[in-house]
């Protein structure tokens, strides 16, 4: 089961909807992991002619399913990291009237949709889909460090080691969630850690 | 009327003080017995002598300290002062209001002089005198956002209009009420607002920021609006929460009276011209419980303003755990009698503390 | 206080172009320097008509930067109501008249890698001011402009001549035609589209660009209302308890001002949303007529936009 069903928050948090084919002469897919899952269901044999694949598997075996797709380009990176230069280099080149699909986790989709930004797309003409894990990517607001993938609230930041709480404000710019000092009043009172969404 | 310039600190020894007139002069931000959001907006053109609503920009005898403790922040961390790359021409529209206002509004303190785009600025109280050609990035020191916010008290937000929204997309940020200019950058004015409690259900957002998309040249708006500081200390950034949020449990019966600042923002609001941008100056006024209370009217108010309101708010203000305490105090100078109507002190007329 | 803020200028500048537009400058009766403004931005005109004071929008064509004057291109609309043909007959030069201060809402977007602006007839005039903004910060544009005949053909030659690799010119009696598909087809990401002129060519423009999957907010467009006469009919103004007449040649705007009720209003074409009025009741059929509400607002017989929009029926009751 890769679906999870968001609990109501925030205005500045990101809504995310289900992918649907829209007109345009190109398409550029980006997907991690279940995220390949949204791909297939919305695949056709006409969208893919016109289709780029940008694709982190993250030890998921789904790359030989989007292969069978024929999409007109398939990429398989072994990270985000690893990818990020390709799809800008996609989006340098890229036209107006290139629709743009994300899928997967929301750090994926959350990168992706800033490159997409930067390259002139706005963010609500960038549709998203969320599968998969469920962990988030963090800023630390003291020392501006991004933790990737917490599933826990509080956390210790990766760069600082400060004890962060996990709020649910939203920066699209940064692709990441506040993470604020918890015990700034009361050093050393750091509450058991629970799951984000427990 | 001549300003003496105090030379104070805003951290470490926290030697702010308001004078006599500072105190007079206080924005108290209620305007009744008890406080709700609203979308309270006026026309921002002038207000009673000497008042803080006088000039379009207000220069106080803090001026020369504050400017000191900005360029600390920012040497600290530049991340405070931050401007998008379409953002330039709205920055210069900044710089044009600010120094016109200013060399008009108190001309013994601040010069402008144009020569078609040729200009000289000079800044008496801060040193500053400087020829410059407008529009040109490379004739300034820094950007003409964060050259002209240097040389004015209180923070600026620059807000781009588009597609029926405001966005965050430039901002000198070093007093702030514990938001992240960093974080918040290029959100619209619905996400740099979602975390505030209970407004959003109120409608008051959407309300708000229709006026605010309506705003027109020549026809600026101001609003107050209000927190709670422990010590004058203006940087209470989320950045440095981990640093300063340990002060607000320092609070005690005895100290509370000088330590506990109310800390109020006259926000005001003016279109930018050539950018069609709108900047949003938030200026912050620290004063003191003790200080206050000097005023009979706001010590009976502020104690039913604080004893009233809501928990969310309280929360989302930051004092919730320091509430009793506050009452414990602010009750002293309670003796139940009326009040008058309006943000005035009212210092002839408002009865003496009858306890 | 309605509407924005008022600005005394004296017309020092009439000069017909063609058979149909008229360019009218102004500078400020108190002297000093006018307001600077953004490209796209217009200015309310007032017309004393007889006991009808008229407030026509009209685009600043003129070079954002410079303070000293103001100059706008009216088309003379013969079947109007005779705003365009007031200042046609009655403005001279010498003359003083108040306008407002700029207001734009047709802002360029300043983060668009390329502007490509469609006009159509008098439409040009907003993209003359943004053409001297985006050139004096050296930015990328590109304009196509659709004209009835050379002979109508205001500021074509001006435009050729500045700018011949931007400008492209079409003219509708050599059935010259812009190819739109062609023309959207291949501009590179973070292109904006900027569309002023008549409602069919509006309409056409982001039709197709919505087709070929551009985004809502890369596709911008203004079409001022003219308010268009209609049959009189009477309206019931609640808070002030008036009862008044609307005529034949103006608009609903216009009578509740002509009975002294004090309105908000910005752009007064339907476009601002500044003079949104609640309906409290109702009997008959609204014309609506602005670009501000939504179809289900226009359904729901709750809401007015008096600039453009007009009522037929027996019974109109207004929140005012």
């Amino acid at each position: 089961m890769s679906k999870f069903e968001f609990p109501p928050s925030i205005r500045s948090r990101p809504v995310y909807g289900t992918l649907e084919a829209r007109p345009g002469k190109t398409h550029l897919m980006i997907a991690d992991a279940e995220g390949a899952e949204a791909i297939l269901a919305v695949a056709t044999p006409d969208l893919m002619a016109a289709t780029h694949i940008i694709y982190i598997p993250k030890g998921t075996d789904y790359a030989d399913k989007l292969r069978a797709l024929k999409p007109a380009q398939f990429y398989e990176g072994p990270t985000y990291a690893a990818s990020v230069t390709r799809i800008q280099r996609v989006l340098q080149d890229a036209q107006m009237g290139l629709q743009v699909y994300l899928a997967g986790t929301e750090g994926l989709m959350g990168q992706a949709q800033n490159e997409a930004m930067k390259a002139g797309i706005p963010h609500t003409a960038i549709q998203t889909e969320h599968r998969g894990s469920i962990a988030r990517r963090m800023q630390c607001v003291h020392c501006k460090g991004i933790t990737e993938d917490v599933e826990t609230d509080p956390f210790v930041c990766s760069h600082c080691g400060l004890n962060l709480f996990v709020r649910d404000h939203y920066s699209r710019r940064l692709a990441a969630y506040q993470g604020v000092c918890i015990d700034a009043e009361d050093p050393g009172n750091v509450p058991p850690q629970k799951g984000i969404y427990e | 009327m001549t300003i003496q310039f105090n030379d104070e600190t805003f951290r470490d020894d926290y030697s702010f003080r308001n004078s006599e007139r500072a105190i007079k002069r206080f924005p108290f931000p209620f305007d009744k017995d008890s406080y709700m959001y609203a979308v309270n907006m006026e026309q921002h053109r002038g207000g009673p002598s000497d008042s803080i609503y006088e000039k379009r920009f207000d220069v106080d005898e803090h001026y020369v300290s504050e400017m000191r403790d900005r360029a600390m922040v920012l040497a600290d961390d530049p991340l405070r002062c931050q401007s998008l790359p379409h953002m330039t021409l709205a920055g210069w529209d900044l710089l044009e209001l600010i120094m016109v206002s200013k060399s008009e509004d108190y001309p013994d303190l601040f010069q402008l002089h144009r020569d078609g785009d040729q200009w000289h600025w000079i800044n008496k109280p801060l040193g500053i005198d400087d020829k410059f050609t407008f529009m040109d990035e490379t004739t300034l020191p820094y950007g003409p956002m964060e050259y002209i916010t240097r040389q004015t008290q209180g923070d600026f937000c620059v807000l781009d209009q588009r597609d029926d929204n405001l966005w965050m997309d430039a901002g000198m940020i070093t007093t702030q009420a514990d938001w992240s200019l960093d974080f918040d950058i290029g959100m619209n004015f619905f996400e740099w607002h979602a975390p505030v409690p209970l407004a959003h259900e109120k409608g008051i957002f959407v309300r708000a920021l229709k006026f605010l998309l309506n705003i027109q040249q020549g026809a600026p708006a101001r609003r107050l609006n209000w927190t709670m500081t422990v010590n004058p200390l203006l940087d209470t950034s989320p950045e440095n929460y981990h640093k300063w949020g340990i002060q607000k449990t320092e609070l005690t019966p005895e100290n509370i009276g000088s330590k506990q600042h109310l800390r109020v923002e006259l926000q005001t609001f003016f279109r930018l011209p050539r950018s069609n941008g709108l900047v949003f100056p938030i200026r912050c006024y620290l004063c003191s419980f003790q200080d206050l209370m000097t005023s009979p009217k706001w010590g009976r108010r502020l104690h039913r303003v604080i004893r009233d309101l809501p928990e969310e708010l309280a929360t989302y203000k930051g004092f919730i755990d320091n509430r009793p305490m506050m009452l414990d105090y602010l009750s002293k100078f309670d003796d139940g009698l009326p009040t008058s109507n309006g943000i005035w002190p009212e210092f002839d007329t408002e009865p003496p503390l009858q306890k | 206080m309605s509407g924005a803020e008022k600005i005394a200028v004296r017309v020092t500048e009439v000069s017909p172009l063609n058979e149909l537009v008229t360019r009218f400058k102004f500078e400020p009766v108190a002297g000093g320097l006018l307001p600077t403004f953004s490209g796209g931005a217009h200015t309310v005109v007032e017309m004393r008509d007889g006991d009808i004071t008229r407030m026509n929008p009209y685009s600043l064509m003129s070079d954002p930067f410079d303070q000293t004057a103001y100059t706008i291109s009216v088309r003379r609309d013969d079947e109007g109501r005779g705003g365009s043909l007031f200042m046609h007959k009655n403005i001279s030069v010498g003359d003083e008249i108040t306008i407002s201060n700029p207001v734009n809402l047709f802002s360029l977007d300043l983060r668009a890698k390329k502007h490509l602006m469609i006009a159509g007839g008098i439409g040009i005039t907003p993209f003359l001011a943004q053409i001297k903004q985006l050139d004096r910060a050296h930015g990328n544009w590109e304009l196509h402009y659709s004209c009835r005949s050379e002979a109508l053909g205001s500021y074509v030659d001006y435009l050729t001549n500045t700018h011949p690799n931007d400008v492209e010119v079409y003219y509708d009696d050599q059935k010259q035609a812009i190819d739109l598909e062609n023309l959207l087809d291949g501009q590179p990401l973070g292109t904006h589209i900027y569309v002023c002129g008549p409602k069919g060519m509006i309409d056409w423009v982001r039709g197709k660009a919505t087709e070929l999957g551009w985004p809502r907010e890369a596709i911008h467009y203004e079409e001022f209302l003219a308010p268009q006469p209609g049959k009189p009919f009477e309206v019931k103004l609640a808070v002030s308890n008036k009862v008044i007449q609307v005529g034949e040649r103006e608009s609903l705007l216009e009578a509740i001002e002509r009975a002294g009720v004090d309105a908000p209003y910005l752009c007064r074409g339907g476009a601002c949303g500044m003079c949104e009025t609640s309906v409290i009741d109702y009997s008959g059929n609204f014309i609506h007529r602005d670009h501000w509400l939504e179809e289900d607002e226009h359904a729901s017989g709750k809401k007015i936009m008096p600039c453009v929009s007009r009522f037929e029926g027996k019974t109109l009751v207004l929140d005012r």
